[in-house]
This record gives C-alpha cells, sequence and structure tokens, in this order.
C-alpha cells in the first residue's frame, strides 16, 4: 500500500503525458473540430460569431482539460467539498446579481466571458458526492442520516437552479446526483418508492410549473396543437432531421437551417442541423463517437483503484450519457423541450468549460488510476 | 483489513450497479438510432416535401388575357406594354428623400404620397410598393435618367389589356378592372388565378367570356426563408394567354355608326339576314372603356354618369322603345297570314277613327283617303292599320311578333344586360295588370304604341327575318368553331331546312304560312322607301345595288294632347326629353338581299328625318364591304 503511494507520488510530466488515454482523447478532438464545421454550418457557411466563439473556446478549455488531468486525483478529491461550496456561493450571487436574459437569471460576467453556474454544478454534484460515497462506510448508505445529506447535497443546488427558472439543467443535475447514489448502494427498492412517489405526485408538481413550462409538456404531447408557436421548434426540428435521409443533404446545404427555419440552431437544436447534412449515417456515428467517450470513461472508471475515482467516472459518464440522451429525445421528439445542451457540439461556453473540467478530471483518474485515496 | 474488505464490497456494488446502468444505456442508444432511423430512412419522404414545402414558395404571375379580334381579324381587345415604377422598401436607404424625389419628378400628389406612406407600413419591407401604374413614356425615361438617384426604385415593364378602338367597341366589349372581393368568390377560375393587380371583365363580353379570355398564370419558384423573404429563383413557368376571340362584328361598319350617332343618344344594329352574324351593334353616346383600366379618375366618372344622353346604357339591348310604325310589316304579315285581309282589302283613312267615344288619330291629319295595304304601309297609315289590328285581335298578332323574336332576348347567353321586351296580349294583361283587355289597346297595339316594347336588336332580327324570306335565324356576335358560310345559310333556308347548331339537327324555320304573304310586305317595304309618297322616298337610293327596302317609324314618349295636336310644334320647339324617338328598319339590297338594320335616334323626332337618313349613308358602306367580308368568312376559326 505504501508502495503504491509512493508511485503515484513519483509521477512525473512525461509519465502524465503517456499515461493520458489517447483514446478518449482523440475522441474529444475529433468532436471539437467535427463542433467547428457544424459551427460553421449555422453561420451560413462563413466565419462569423458563433464559429469563431466556438472556436476560441474550444482553444482555450481544452488546455485547461490537460491542465485539469495534471493534477492527481487525490487533489480533486482533497477539493470536491470546497468546490461544490464554491459553485453553491456561484448560483447564490446569480440569483441576486446575475444577469437576467429572456426572462431568466442564469448567468454571471466574468468580463471575458458569461459564466453559467449552473452547468459547473452538473460536474461539482458528482465531485461531492463520489468524494462524500467514497468516505461512507457500505454500512452506512442506507442509513437515514446519509440519505438525508445526500438529498440535501442534490436538492440545494436544485432549488437555486429551478428559480432562475431552469428546468432542464435542474433535471440534469438531479439524474447526475441520483446516480451516484444508485452507484454508491441505496437500495433500489428507495429508488422504486421514489420513483412511484415521483409519479403520484406529478399532477401536483405539473400544477406549479410555470405556465411556459405546461405549455412545453401540451406541445411534446402533439406538437400540431399550434403549429406556428409552440408546436414550432419541434416540428421544424423533425422536418429537418426527417428530411436528411440516408446521407443528409450535404455538409453546408441544410435548407431548414440555412432559410432560418430551425430555431435556436447553434445551441440545443445543433443535432438537428448536422443530422440533417450528414444525414442517418452521420447521426449514427455521432452516436458512436460519443458511445466511445462514454465508453472510455467507463473504463478508466473501471481500472480506478480509488473508489471516488470510480464513481466521478461512472457518474460522469451517466452524466454525459444523459446530457445526449436528454437533448436527442427532445429534438427528435421523445421528450418535452427543456433547455439541454448536446456536450461540446452546442454553442455555449459554461457548458463547454464544465464538460472539459468533468473530461480533465477523468484523465486525471486515468493518469493515477493507480492511486489509492485513503 | 476491514476497512480493505469494506473497500472492496463497496468497489462490487459499484461495479454491479454500473453494469445494470450500462445495460440500460445501450437499450436508450439503440432506441435512439431506431427513431432516427425511422424519421430518416422510413419517413424520409414525407419530410423531405415539408422540407420543400417550407422553403419554396410560388408567386403568380397575372395571366395575359386573350385578344379580341373583329371579322377581319383586327385586333379590337388586345395586350399593350405599360410601363410601372415599384418601390422595394428594404432597398431604399431614405425613404421620405426618395418620396419627395420622385414627387417632383412625377407630378404625384399629397393623396398619392399619403397612400405610399401608408402602404410602406402595411407591407413587408421586401414586398414591392406600386408607385404609378402607368407611367408615359417620358415619365419612364425620366426616371431611368435620375435612376442612380433613386436608390430601391425598380422601373417594371408589364402588360396591362388595351382597347385600340376606344369608345368604338365599349358596349359590346365592356371593360377590365380590378376585381373586387365578390367578384372573386363568385368564380372560381376567377379566385384560382387571382393575384394581386390582376384585371378582369367588368361588363360585357369581357365579363362573359371571363374564363375563355383570362389565361393561365405564370409561375414563379423561389426559395424563401423563414421570414417568407425571397432567396433564390428556382423555375420559371411560362403561362398561357387566353383564349382569342373573333368577333362577327367589322369595325370599318361598327366605326361609322359610331360617327353616324355623333352627340346623339340612339342605337343602330346590322345583321347579317343569313347566317345572323352581328356586322354592327353600336350603342350611342359610348365612353372610353381605357379610362378604367388603372381606375377611373372621379370627375371623369362623373362626366360620364352624369351625361343626360346616359353612355352607361347600352341601348342596343337593354334599350326599351315602342316600335312605332316599324311594327307595321309584322301587323300586315299576321293579316295577312291569318287571311284577315288581302291585297285588295281597303280602308278610308279620315285622319281619325272613331271607337266607343275614344278618338284615334292617324298621322296624318287630313286623312290618306282608300288605301290597300301596299298604300298603307308606304304612307304608313295608322287608320288602315287600326282597322286591320281590330280585325286580326291582338292574340293572333301577338302570335306572329313572337314568332319572329319579339320579347325574347335575341343575345341572352352573352349579355347579362339584354333585356326581353314585351309585346302583350289579352292572357298577359290579365296576369300582370289584373284587368280584361280593351278593344283600344289593339288598335294602338297595331301602331306599335301601348304596351309593346321593343329592344333595337330585336327589331333588326325582325326585319331580317322578313327580308330573308320569312326564316328564323339565330343571331351571334362571335364567330363560333363552325361557321356557316353566307351561301350555305342562304341554300339552306330556301330548301326551307336550316341546320341549327345547338341540336345540330336540319329543322323547319319557316316563320310563314304562305310565301306569298312574306312577298307582299317586302313589296311594301320597297314601295314605302323607294316610291313617291312613301316614309323614306328621300332617303333611297336609286342605284339596285345599294338600293333598300325600310320602314319608318315614330315613337311617342308621352300622349299628345288636343291641344299639341293643333299647335303642330316644330321638333325645337319641343323639350328634347318630351320628342318622338325616330325609328328606321331596312334591309338591302332589295334585289338578293344581304344584311338588314335598325336605327333608332333617340327624341330625334320623325323616323323619315332622324332615322332613314342614316340608313342612307351605312347602306353604301355595308354592300361595299360585302366582298371583303365574304373573303373574310374562312379566316380562321376559333374555338369558343
Amino acid at each position: 500500500m505504501f508502495q503504491h503511494d509512493r508511485l503515484s507520488n513519483e509521477i512525473t510530466l512525461f509519465q502524465k503525458i503517456k499515461n493520458l488515454d489517447y483514446i478518449l482523447l482523440i475522441s474529444v478532438i475529433l468532436l471539437s473540430v467535427l463542433s467547428v464545421f457544424v459551427m460553421y454550418s449555422t453561420d451560413g457557411g462563413e466565419i462569423l460569431f458563433h464559429t469563431k466563439n466556438h472556436f476560441v473556446k474550444l482553444a482555450v478549455f481544452f488546455p485547461l482539460m490537460i491542465f485539469v488531468a495534471f493534477f492527481n486525483i487525490k487533489f480533486w478529491h482533497n477539493f470536491s467539498y470546497l468546490i461544490y461550496f464554491i459553485v453553491i456561493l456561484l448560483l447564490i450571487y446569480v440569483s441576486f446579481f446575475g444577469i437576467k436574459s429572456s426572462g431568466s437569471q442564469r448567468w454571471m460576467d466574468l468580463y471575458l466571458f458569461v459564466l453559467q453556474p449552473s452547468e459547473l454544478m452538473k460536474v461539482a454534484i458528482i465531485m461531492c458526492l463520489a468524494k462524500y460515497y467514497h468516505r461512507l462506510k457500505i454500512e452506512n448508505v442506507n442509513s437515514f442520516t446519509s440519505i438525508t445529506i445526500v438529498l440535501s447535497i442534490i436538492l440545494i443546488p436544485i432549488i437555486f437552479v429551478i428559480s432562475q427558472p431552469d428546468l432542464g439543467t435542474s433535471i440534469l443535475i438531479a439524474l447526475s446526483g441520483l446516480i451516484i447514489l444508485w452507484l454508491g448502494g441505496v437500495k433500489i427498492k428507495y429508488f422504486i418508492y421514489s420513483f412511484i412517489t415521483f409519479l403520484i405526485s406529478l399532477p401536483f408538481i405539473i400544477s406549479f410549473l410555470k405556465p411556459y413550462q405546461k405549455l412545453r409538456i401540451l406541445t411534446f404531447l402533439d406538437p400540431d396543437r399550434d403549429p406556428l408557436g409552440a408546436g414550432y421548434q419541434i416540428i421544424q426540428s423533425k422536418i429537418a432531421i426527417g428530411s436528411g435521409g440516408l446521407d443528409g443533404k450535404g455538409f453546408l446545404k441544410g435548407t431548414q437551417s440555412y432559410l432560418d427555419f430551425l430555431p435556436e440552431k447553434h445551441t440545443d437544436f445543433i443535432f438537428t442541423l448536422f443530422s440533417e447534412e450528414f444525414g442517418f449515417i452521420g447521426s449514427v456515428g455521432l452516436l458512436i463517437l460519443y458511445s466511445v467517450i462514454i465508453f472510455r470513461i467507463l473504463r478508466i472508471g473501471s481500472i480506478s483503484r480509488s473508489n471516488f475515482a470510480r464513481l466521478f467516472c461512472f457518474g460522469y459518464a451517466f452524466a454525459i450519457f444523459i446530457y445526449i440522451v436528454v437533448n436527442l429525445s427532445m429534438v427528435l421528439g421523445l421528450l418535452p423541450i427543456v433547455g439541454s445542451p448536446l456536450p461540446i457540439m452546442s454553442y455555449g461556453g459554461s457548458s463547454m468549460l464544465a464538460t472539459m473540467i468533468g473530461f480533465g478530471i477523468v484523465l486525471s483518474a486515468k493518469i493515477n488510476h493507480k492511486q489509492m485515496i485513503a | 483489513m476491514i476497512k480493505s474488505n469494506s473497500g472492496i464490497r463497496k468497489t462490487d456494488v459499484i461495479n454491479r450497479r454500473m453494469f445494470i446502468i450500462g445495460a440500460a444505456k445501450v437499450v436508450v442508444f439503440v432506441g435512439i438510432v431506431v427513431r432516427l432511423f425511422s424519421l430518416q430512412i422510413n419517413e424520409n419522404k414525407k419530410y423531405l416535401t415539408l422540407s420543400d414545402k417550407n422553403r419554396i414558395r410560388e408567386w403568380k404571375l397575372p395571366p395575359t388575357r386573350g385578344n379580341i379580334v373583329d371579322y377581319f381579324g383586327n385586333v379590337i381587345a388586345g395586350n399593350l406594354k405599360v410601363y410601372q415604377l415599384h418601390i422595394i422598401p428594404e432597398q431604399v436607404e431614405n425613404f421620405d428623400y426618395l418620396l419627395v424625389r420622385l414627387k417632383i419628378l412625377l407630378n404625384l400628389s399629397d393623396k398619392r404620397i399619403a397612400r405610399i406612406t401608408k402602404l410602406k407600413a402595411e407591407l413587408k419591407p421586401w414586398d414591392s410598393i406600386i408607385v404609378s401604374e402607368n407611367l408615359t413614356w417620358s415619365q419612364f425615361v425620366k426616371i431611368n435618367n435620375y435612376l442612380y438617384d433613386l436608390v430601391g426604385v425598380k422601373p417594371v415593364m408589364t402588360i396591362s389589356r388595351n382597347y385600340p378602338f376606344n369608345d368604338v367597341y365599349t358596349h359590346i366589349l365592356g371593360y377590365v378592372s380590378q376585381p373586387n372581393e365578390q367578384e372573386i368568390l363568385e368564380n372560381e377560375t376567377i379566385q384560382e388565378r387571382f393575384v394581386p393587380g390582376m384585371k378582369i371583365g367588368k361588363l360585357g363580353l369581357e365579363k362573359r367570356l371571363e374564363n375563355h379570355l383570362i389565361g393561365t398564370n405564370a409561375i414563379q419558384r423561389y426559395e424563401v426563408n423563414a421570414y417568407g423573404k425571397r432567396i433564390n429563383q428556382l423555375e420559371h413557368q411560362k403561362g398561357e394567354q387566353g383564349s382569342k376571340i373573333r368577333l362577327t362584328v367589322d369595325t370599318e361598319i361598327q366605326k361609322a355608326c359610331g360617327e353616324l350617332l355623333n352627340e346623339k343618344a340612339g342605337s343602330i344594329s346590322v345583321m347579317d339576314i343569313y347566317t345572323g352574324d352581328i356586322i354592327a351593334m353600336y350603342s350611342s353616346p359610348s365612353y372610353n372603356p381605357n379610362l378604367f383600366l388603372f381606375g377611373i379618375s372621379q370627375d371623369e366618372w362623373q362626366l360620364i354618369r352624369n351625361n343626360p344622353l346616359k353612355p352607361l346604357i347600352n341601348k342596343t339591348l337593354s334599350g326599351l322603345y315602342s316600335p312605332g310604325s316599324t311594327i307595321k310589316p309584322i301587323v300586315a304579315l299576321s293579316a295577312l297570314e291569318n287571311n284577315v285581309v288581302d291585297t285588295k282589302f281597303k280602308v278610308k283613312c279620315t285622319g281619325k277613327m272613331e271607337l266607343y267615344e275614344q278618338t284615334f288619330h292617324c298621322w296624318k291629319e287630313e286623312g290618306h283617303g282608300w288605301v290597300s295595304l301596299k298604300n298603307a304601309m308606304k304612307q304608313s297609315c295608322d287608320t288602315y292599320f287600326y282597322e286591320v289590328a281590330r280585325l286580326l285581335g291582338v292574340d293572333r298578332l301577338n302570335k306572329t311578333a313572337e314568332k319572329f323574336g319579339l320579347g325574347k332576348k335575341v343575345l341572352g347567353e352573352y349579355f347579362d344586360n339584354e333585356k326581353k321586351g314585351l309585346f302583350p296580349n289579352t292572357v298577359w294583361k290579365k296576369n300582370n295588370l289584373g284587368k280584361g283587355w280593351v278593344l283600344g289597346e289593339t288598335l294602338i297595339t297595331g301602331i306599335g304604341q301601348g304596351y309593346t316594347q321593343t329592344t333595337p336588336l330585336q327589331l333588326c332580327m325582325m326585319t331580317a327575318q322578313i327580308a330573308n324570306g320569312g326564316y328564323k335565324i339565330k343571331p351571334k356576335i362571335i364567330v363560333d368553331s363552325n361557321p356557316v358560310s353566307y351561301e350555305d345559310a342562304k341554300q339552306s333556308m330556301e330548301s326551307g331546312l336550316l341546320f341549327d347548331t345547338d341540336s345540330e339537327e336540319l329543322i323547319d324555320k319557316k316563320l310563314f304560312k304562305d310565301k306569298k304573304n312574306i312577298k307582299i310586305v317586302q313589296e311594301a317595304m320597297f314601295a314605302s322607301t323607294n316610291e313617291r309618297f312613301g316614309t323614306s322616298y328621300k332617303s333611297r337610293i336609286d342605284d339596285p345595288k345599294y338600293q333598300f327596302a325600310g320602314k319608318t317609324g315614330t315613337a311617342q314618349v308621352k300622349r299628345i294632347s288636343k291641344r299639341e295636336r293643333e299647335l303642330d310644334l316644330e321638333l325645337e320647339q319641343i323639350p328634347y326629353k318630351d320628342r318622338d324617338h325616330a325609328l328606321y328598319v331596312a334591309y338591302g339590297p332589295y334585289i338578293n338581299p344581304r344584311y338588314a338594320l335598325s336605327i333608332i335616334v333617340e327624341h330625334g323626332g320623325s323616323g323619315s328625318k332622324a332615322a332613314a337618313p342614316i340608313a342612307k349613308k351605312l347602306f353604301k358602306l355595308i354592300i361595299d364591304r360585302h366582298d371583303l367580308r365574304n373573303k373574310q368568312s374562312n379566316f380562321e376559326r376559333i374555338t369558343v
């Protein structure tokens, strides 16, 4: 045990570079390059605002990921609670002094770019809960105290995020948190009971939703209800994807996006544009690329010695998976429209920052997979 | 060790739970792929169509109307290039400046400027505003010279209806103008092909033949963005011009009619007595249909509307007149046919006739003395016809009159405004006025007064059917797909059979019982024009080539009081409104007749003075053009 400790402490920069997960790295680079091209297409085949900004963000955050990776996983373990706490403080700050835009208050101005702390929370909550379960004795997993604590850890940020309001991100944070509870060994029957309770209280919850959120659910159930209003996004999105066909309309030739029929094509609906231009083959290819990333993260988790790293990797892999599923289901008309970006592909600094930090920690776990954490 | 054990146990839990989730992930991803497959592969066609529906928008352009030509192929309703000025607001840098410039260049009114400003607010920035629909060439050149200074202005060349003969054909053709909502809803073809700026027939044949004339839209396909803005033109589909319509009318004669009736209210109709072709049909005064194309100005409209000679009324078809003495050929024929009189039958005219304490006057106060049928016709003796009508009775007279087309529409299927007139009988009076027939009414019916009301075209057809030997004809104004030549029509009539194009059968269209009777009436009409003391003797032409036979008529507008009869006023001394209508019906040439005509001059005084001289001038032209017309008969056959 001592040996292992020493071993990991002695890792040199060269070894760190050597120990990076290159399959994951290449996949992320591929995804990044792809995202720049797609962004170029949303700008109508010109290098405009979105393409430039997206590229600059990648150029900053990709090295940041490597930088994060070079910190020992132990370091991230040690600072997990603090990071969670700082993000909570940012959420509180935002709820008082944040920038308002189209009816919600989610952002803070950092001069260089505008930060959305709720995006960071998606990663911070996984870190925090991974550390909690790493330290918790297996016997206490199902104790009242521990369940209360973990539920509080999940609920506190959600209260802030939901009041911004931002239903999409809250759901993603909740799911990211719950998956750690699941991995940590919370009894299956608790999940089942909660799920039943959730279903029963669903009408009650719906009555608390904002009118626009209710409308989104109604629209999801029947998009043709108001094809030019609330149903417009989903109908146009399905048309774009459906008309893409097997091999797509071709790069820069997606008429739905080029002629402005697609809403929010830079952000939440980026997949729609991609799918219209690259078709079924391209879409499945993108899914495979994402699957490779998820699989690599899971693999890193499974070779990690420490349960913190393992929990983080498994949790983060699930989170990435959930982001993709929620986003794709939304644009494919399988789920109501909730704001949720597609990792790396969507335009948006905070989401990319959080995703890259997540990848960084995963890479750190890979570099230090033999590291035990007391 | 315990710790380590616990650690291992925890790792096992984590791994186990991860595998459960991992399996779920695979299922979900497969589900997404299935969904992608169903959208992109299975329903690809549906969504491709929807995507095209999104991005491709069609713009219909106004169709080009078919030309209307006269019998000789001269265009009488055509299309002309017009120069228009459009503004495309989104291209304009400074709208106010532009308006000021245009105002000076084109001399636009403040009202017009206000309208443009209003339109700009209503329309999308890329929709063009039509500033001027019809620029003169000099204005168009001026705009083109200053184009560098007029950013956002587009001079456009387009096509508009044009009537080259101005007012000559107005009552036949009508005119086109912008349709109102009702007109669009009423006609499915218009509804389907309507585009803003398109003009439709408002009156006459332009309205009646709308569906033939309208043509099909040219279609331009554009790729548009989500806001409806045109991005690319994809293709252009040419429209088809509407069908060409050829009329039976001769422009030269039609024009002459207009000149002869200049500054008079009245009507002239000329008809081929065998084919029923209408050679001319002019109602005076007329008005210029070109004024309506781009919206008539209020001043011009008031001028037409308030003209006391009523240019808006098509007098040939909608004007109802007492036929006056022009009915006498029919009265005479009816009496002959019913064996009431013969050529030897005579009546003594003393200038008036007493019946049941009522006095019926002959126009000639001193009377005609003993008159036979021929003399009575020639001198238009009223007393003779009072007596004949009394012997004949109104019901028998009515039968003959209706046989010759009185009381029925002549061209009903083509003109909505045609009136059917009236020829009374006892049953009609009982049913409509609820009173029994009075013998005195028979007498005045016999001289074409009383209840009888006829249109000028009916009188023309009536005369034509006497002229052709008493055969029914079907008047027409459009050359149909199977025109019957003049000779064929004449031959089939002489054999007593007529080819009916409706039932496609040869039918006996004889209107008489004894051909001799028609001859007697024809001779009497000849005498009326060509023998001394005949009422239209002064208007005769002696050259047999042009010689014609006719009958004058003078229709009273109001009852002549005893006092007025004694005064015997000159025409100029009577107020215009109270003056008699002058009528004349005639056919010619007398040997081998070809054409019949009817002339009415409203408030013109006596038929012999005001109407018959017009016939003299007209007949020469009509006969002179006969050969030309004959050559033209096979010129072009157009299906309608």
